[in-house]
C-alpha cells in the first residue's frame, strides 16, 4: 500500500513538472490559437542563462527575475521578427517555423553550454526530503510555483481587461481591431507571457532532472498530452492533465504493463479519454460559425 | 497544360529520370536518388492526409516504420522476396491507417496532431517490445540483403534498386494524381476547406475522412518498404520521433497541397541535411533550422505553390 | 523528330558500358603526402552529446599534422554527421568509401548505426577501425574481419558484475534497470551469461526506462519495493544521477554496480551529491579528471596539454574527450606500424597486430589485438565512491 502512494506521489511531484510546461502551451495557445513545439527548448535555454548568471555570481532569485525579463523580452521578439510576418502564410508555415526554432535552439545550446549534465541549484533548500523520503522539498516548492502561476494566469484571464483583449485578439482578431484592441501587440505580449512561463518552468524542472540541452525532449510529449487532456482552453485543466500524465504513467509502469510499454500505455489512455471528451476533461468546445 | 502535353512532359521526365544518373551517377548518389523517390512516396501520403484531407498528422514516421518492417520481416523470416512485400506493405499500412482514422474522425487539429504525435514517439518503445522481439529483432533490428538485378540485366545491386524504386514512385504518383482529380479527391478538398458545406452537400465526412487516413499511410507505408530494401537494414532508432518531423519538413517545404511538392520535399530532407553541415560543422541542426525557417519566409505555401506562381506569371505575362 | 531521339537516347543509355569506376585497388584514399581517414557520429538531433569525440579526433589529427604527420603523410580528416540515424549512416559511409575514397573508418560511433553498415564494409574491405560502442558482436575475425572494436563491451562488463555480486555478495536479491536500447540490453545479457539458470533466482526486479524520458524516479520507488538489496544499474549518466539521489532520498542503500558509462565524478557523481553516491561500485578502464589521484599524472597531464592548447573551449569535465584521446592513439599507433605499406589489407593486419599503452588508460590496462583477438581492450577495474574520490580495489580483471 506503501507503494502505491509512493507512486501516486511521486507521480504528482513528475506530473507538476509536464504541467508547467503545459501552462506554458495553453497561455500560447489562449493568446494566439498555436501550439508552440519550440516551448519546451525556449525553456530549457532560459534556464541557462539563469545558470550563467547564477554562476557568475548573481543570487538566485535575481537571477530569476532576470531571467523572466530577458526571456520576456526573447519571447516577443521573437513573435515580431518571426511570427508577424507569417501571420497572413498558411498555418503549416508556422508550424514549420516552430520546428526551426525547436532544432535552433537546441543545437546552439548544446554548442554554447556543452552537453554535460549540470545540477541547478534550488531555492528550497537541500535538506532532507519529507514525508518519509516521498517527496523533496524541492517538489513540493515546485508544486506550489505551479500552483501560483496556475492561479495568476486563470486570474489574469478572467479579471483583467488585459488578460480578456489578449484572448480576444487571439480569437478574433478583426473584431478585436474594430474595438480598439492592438492585436499585433496583444501576440507578442502573449508570447513573452508564454516565455517567462516556460523560463519559470524550466528552473522548477532542473532541479529535478538536471540540466541539459536534451532535459526538455522527454517532458515536452506528457504536457502536450496533460494540456490536450486537461483541455487546451483551460490553464486549470492543463494542470490537472499534467499532473494526471505523471501518476499514470507511474501506475501504469509500475502496476499495469511495466515500464516497457508506459509510454504507449499512457498515450493509449489518453486517446480513450479523448474519444470521450474529444475537448479534453475541461476544455470547451470551440463554436463554429456556420 | 493541355493533358497529352503534361503526359508527354512526365515520360520525358521519367526518362530521363531512370536515364541519367544510371549513366552519371556512381553508387552513392543512385543510393541518395532511392532514398529520395522513398521519402517523396512518404511525403506524398503525409499531403494527401494533410494538404488534400486537411487533418494534421504528426506521425506519418510510424506508418513509414510499420512498411519497413512489414518488408524486413517478410523477407527475413518469410524469405519472401523484395518485390512481393511492396503489395503487403501497402495492405498492412493501409488497414492501420483506416484503423487510426476511426478516432481521427472524433477528434480535430490539435487533438488529432497530439494523438498522431504520440503514435510516432511511441512506436520506438513498441518495436522494442520483447513479445515481438523474435519477429522484430528488438534492440538490434534486422539486416536486410540486397537485391540483385533480375534476368541478369547488366546492372549492379544500386542501379537496379533505384530503377525498381523509380518505377514503382512512378506508378505511384500517376495513381495519387488520378485520386486527387477524382471524386474523391474532390471530397477531400471540400471537407478540408468547408466541413459544413461539404456535409450539407451530401459528402459523407466520416468515410472520407478515414479513407484518407487509409490512403496517406498506404503511400507512406510503400515508401517505408522501399527506403528498407536500399538501406538494407532496420531498427527501432532509424524510426524515432525524428523521423516523423522531418516527414512534416518535407510537405510543408515542397507544398502540401500538391503531388510534386513532394519530391522537392524529399529533395530538400536528402540534401540539405549535408549542405547544413558544410556550412557548420559544429550546429549543423541550428543552420537546418535557419534554412527551414528561411524558406517558410519566402515559400510559405512551398516551392510547389512557389513554382506554380511563378508559371502563372510567367504565363500571363506572355 | 522528338520521338525518335528520345528513343535514341535511351538504347544509347542502355547499350553503354556498365560504367563504373575501378573496383577499389587495395591503397585507397593514400598518397605520398597524405592518408584520408572517414568517420560518422552525430552532431545534431538528440545525441548529439557525443559530438564532441568527432571534434576531439579533429584537433588531435591537426596536432598530429602540426608536428609532421605520421610517417611523413599527413592525415585528411573527415567527420560527418549521421544525426544517430542509421539510413543516414549508411548514406554517409557510402560517401566516404566510394566519393570520398577514404581508406579506412575510424571511431564511428553507435550500434544500430554500426549494425547498418556492418555488412557493406566488410564486402568491401575497408577497414573498420575501433568501433566507438560496448557492444560484443564487433570480435568477429572469422566472419567480419575488417571490423575490430576498441572499448571493453557492456556485456563483460555485466558479467564482472555478476561474478562480484557473487563473490561479495553471496544470497543477494538483486535488482537490474538498464536503459531500453543495445547498450542496456548488453549488461542484460552479460548478467544473464554469467549467472546462467541462476539469473531469475538472483535478479527478483528487472525494470527498463527509455531515453526520453524525463526521470526515473518512478522505477527507483518500484526496485526499494521489491526488496532487493543489491542493484545493477546500466543508466547514462542523467539516470545515474536521478537514480543515485532518489535512492539515498527515499533511504535505501542497495550495493549498487553503476555502468562504467556513468562513471564520472563531473557528469554523474558531483551532480547527484557526492555524499549520497559513496559506496557505489563501477568499473573504469580509463582516467577521470575530476580524480585527485591522477591531479599529476603524467598521461593525464599530457592530454590536459592537449586540451588546452588545441580544444580551449572544450569542457574538461566530458569524459568523452578522454575517450577520444585513448581511441585515437590506437589508431595512430596502427598508421605508425604500417609504415610505407598503407594498403587496407596491411592496415588491417597491423590493427590486429596491437600492443601498446596509452597514457589516459588505467595502470595495469593497455591495448592488445591479434588475428583471432578483436578485444583490444578486454581488462577493467572495479573501484568504488568513497565519497571524495573513486579508490580502485581488486586488481585488473580480464573478460573470461
Amino acid at each position: 500500500m506503501e507503494g502505491v502512494l509512493h507512486q501516486i506521489i511521486s507521480g504528482i511531484a513528475t506530473g507538476s513538472i509536464y504541467a508547467s510546461i503545459s501552462l506554458a502551451l495553453v497561455m500560447i495557445f489562449l493568446a494566439t490559437h498555436q501550439i508552440n513545439f519550440a516551448q519546451g527548448e525556449m525553456a530549457m535555454f532560459s534556464t541557462y542563462v539563469a545558470l550563467t548568471l547564477i554562476q557568475a555570481g548573481v543570487p538566485y532569485w535575481g537571477a530569476f527575475v532576470l531571467t523572466l525579463v530577458f526571456s520576456f523580452i526573447a519571447g516577443m521578439v521573437l513573435q515580431r521578427t518571426l511570427l508577424e510576418p507569417l501571420a497572413r502564410a498558411p498555418v503549416l508555415a508556422s508550424v514549420g517555423a516552430f520546428l526551426g526554432l525547436l532544432l535552433i535552439f537546441n543545437n546552439i545550446a548544446g554548442w554554447i553550454f556543452t552537453y554535460t549534465l549540470q545540477p541547478f541549484p534550488t531555492p528550497f533548500g537541500a535538506g532532507a526530503p519529507i514525508l518519509g523520503g516521498m517527496l523533496s522539498r524541492h517538489e513540493l516548492g515546485s508544486t506550489a510555483v505551479t500552483l501560483v502561476v496556475l492561479t495568476a494566469v486563470w486570474a489574469f484571464f478572467r479579471f483583467t481587461r488585459l488578460g480578456l483583449a489578449l484572448r480576444g485578439a487571439a480569437y478574433n482578431p478583426v473584431s478585436s481591431r474594430l474595438v480598439g484592441i492592438p492585436v499585433a501587440r496583444m501576440l507578442s505580449l502573449g508570447w513573452g507571457l508564454a516565455a517567462a512561463i516556460g523560463a519559470i518552468a524550466g528552473m522548477m524542472v532542473a532541479p529535478i532532472v538536471f540540466l541539459d540541452p536534451n532535459m526538455m525532449a522527454g517532458v515536452l510529449l506528457y504536457a502536450f498530452a496533460g494540456a490536450l487532456l486537461g483541455g487546451i482552453t483551460s490553464p486549470l485543466g492543463a494542470v490537472v492533465g499534467g499532473v494526471l500524465m505523471g501518476v499514470i504513467e507511474n501506475i501504469a509502469g509500475a502496476y499495469i504493463v511495466g515500464t516497457e510499454l508506459k509510454l504507449t500505455t499512457a498515450l493509449v489512455i489518453i486517446v480513450v479519454v479523448l474519444v470521450f471528451k474529444p475537448s479534453g476533461l475541461f476544455g470547451k468546445t470551440l463554436a463554429n460559425r456556420v | 497544360m493541355t493533358q497529352s502535353n503534361s503526359r508527354i512532359m512526365l515520360i520525358l521526365f521519367v526518362v530521363v529520370a531512370a536515364v541519367v544518373p544510371l549513366v552519371f551517377a556512381s553508387g552513392y548518389q543512385l543510393f541518395q536518388l532511392t532514398l529520395v523517390v522513398a521519402y517523396a512516396l512518404s511525403v506524398l501520403g503525409k499531403n494527401l492526409v494533410t494538404g488534400y484531407g486537411g487533418q494534421v498528422s504528426l506521425g506519418q514516421g510510424a506508418f513509414y516504420a510499420v512498411g519497413a518492417y512489414t518488408a524486413a520481416i517478410l523477407m527475413e523470416h518469410f524469405n519472401v522476396p523484395y518485390w512481393a512485400t511492396l503489395p503487403v506493405a501497402a495492405v498492412v499500412t493501409g488497414m492501420v491507417g483506416l484503423a487510426l482514422g476511426l478516432p481521427a474522425l472524433r477528434l480535430g487539429g490539435l487533438y488529432l496532431a497530439l494523438v498522431t504525435f504520440a503514435m510516432a514517439v511511441a512506436v520506438p518503445q513498441l518495436l522494442k517490445y520483447k513479445l515481438f522481439e523474435n519477429w522484430t529483432g528488438g534492440v538490434q533490428g534486422i539486416v536486410l540483403n540486397k537485391p540483385d538485378a533480375p534476368f541478369g540485366l547488366p546492372l549492379d545491386p544500386d542501379q537496379w534498386v533505384y530503377l525498381f524504386t523509380l518505377a514503382v514512385g512512378v506508378v505511384l504518383f500517376v495513381a495519387a494524381t488520378n485520386l486527387v482529380r477524382s471524386r474523391i479527391g474532390l471530397a477531400l478538398m471540400a471537407i478540408r476547406d468547408q466541413p459544413l458545406a461539404a456535409e450539407a452537400m451530401g459528402v459523407e465526412l466520416s468515410r472520407y475522412k478515414t479513407l484518407t487516413f487509409g490512403f496517406g499511410a498506404l503511400f507512406t507505408g510503400v515508401g517505408g518498404a522501399l527506403g528498407a530494401i536500399a538501406v538494407g537494414f532496420v531498427s527501432p532508432d532509424s524510426f524515432s520521433i525524428a523521423l516523423s518531423l522531418t516527414l512534416f519538413v518535407g510537405m510543408v517545404i515542397g507544398g502540401a497541397s500538391s503531388i510534386s511538392g513532394a519530391v522537392y520535399g524529399a529533395l530538400f530532407i536528402v540534401f540539405v541535411p549535408n549542405l547544413a553541415e558544410e556550412i557548420s560543422k559544429a550546429i549543423p541542426g541550428a543552420i537546418f533550422g535557419v534554412i527551414l525557417i528561411l524558406f517558410m519566409f519566402f515559400a510559405p505555401g512551398g516551392i510547389a505553390s512557389l513554382l506554380s506562381a511563378q508559371m502563372r506569371r510567367f504565363r500571363a505575362a506572355r | 523528330m522528338k520521338r525518335r531521339t528520345v528513343l535514341a537516347g535511351i538504347g544509347a543509355g542502355l547499350a553503354m558500358p556498365h560504367i563504373r569506376p575501378a573496383e577499389a585497388a587495395t591503397v585507397v584514399g593514400v598518397t605520398k603526402t597524405e592518408i584520408k581517414i572517414g568517420h560518422t557520429i552525430p552532431y545534431s538531433g538528440n545525441a548529439s552529446s557525443y559530438g564532441v569525440i568527432g571534434k576531439s579526433h579533429a584537433a588531435y589529427f591537426k596536432m598530429i599534422n602540426d608536428q609532421g604527420g605520421i610517417n611523413g603523410r599527413k592525415v585528411n580528416f573527415i567527420s560527418l554527421d549521421d544525426a544517430y540515424n542509421p539510413a543516414k549512416t549508411v548514406e554517409q559511409v557510402r560517401r566516404l568509401v566510394e566519393q570520398d575514397k577514404v581508406a579506412l573508418l575510424f571511431n564511428v560511433l553507435g550500434t544500430p548505426t554500426n549494425s547498418a553498415i556492418h555488412r557493406y564494409v566488410n564486402q568491401r574491405k575497408v577497414p573498420h577501425l575501433f568501433l566507438s560502442t560496448g557492444a560484443d558482436k564487433w570480435a568477429n575475425p572469422k566472419d567480419f574481419p575488417w571490423t575490430i572494436g576498441w572499448q571493453p563491451s557492456y556485456h563483460t562488463e555485466g558479467q564482472i558484475y555478476a561474478r562480484y555480486i557473487q563473490q561479495a555478495k553471496p544470497g543477494a536479491k538483486a535488482a537490474l534497470i538498464y536503459q531500453n536500447d543495445d547498450f542496456g540490453k548488453d549488461y542484460l545479457n552479460g548478467l544473464k551469461d554469467a549467472l546462467k539458470g541462476d539469473f531469475d533466482k538472483v535478479f527478483i526486479k528487472v525494470l527498463t526506462y527509455e531515453a526520453t524520458d524525463a526521470t526515473i524516479d518512478s522505477q527507483v520507488v518500484s526496485l526499494k519495493e521489491s526488496g532487493a538489496d543489491t542493484l545493477v544499474s546500466a543508466c547514462i549518466p542523467k539516470f545515474s544521477a536521478q537514480l543515485i539521489r532518489k535512492a539515498y532520498d527515499i533511504g535505501w542503500k542497495p550495493l549498487h554496480c553503476m555502468s562504467n558509462v556513468s562513471a564520472s565524478v563531473g557528469a554523474t557523481i558531483n551532480p547527484a551529491g557526492p555524499e549520497k553516491a559513496v559506496g557505489v561500485i563501477s568499473s573504469q578502464y580509463l582516467k577521470d579528471h575530476s580524480d585527485p589521484d591522477w591531479k599529476n599524472d603524467a598521461g593525464m597531464n599530457e592530454w590536459r596539454a592537449f586540451m588546452a592548447k588545441y580544444i580551449p573551449e572544450g569542457d574538461i569535465n566530458d569524459a568523452g574527450y578522454v575517450f577520444a584521446y585513448g581511441a585515437v592513439q590506437s589508431m595512430v599507433q596502427t598508421l605508425k606500424q604500417c609504415g610505407d605499406d598503407l594498403s587496407r589489407e596491411n592496415i588491417m593486419k597491423q590493427a590486429a597486430n596491437l600492443k601498446h599503452e596509452v597514457g589516459v588508460l588505467l595502470p595495469g590496462i593497455s591495448v592488445s589485438t591479434g588475428p583471432t583477438d578483436f578485444h583490444p581492450i578486454k581488462q577493467m577495474q572495479l573501484t568504488r565512491w568513497t565519497g571524495t574520490t573513486w579508490e580502485r580495489f581488486g586488481g585488473v580483471l580480464a573478460s573470461s
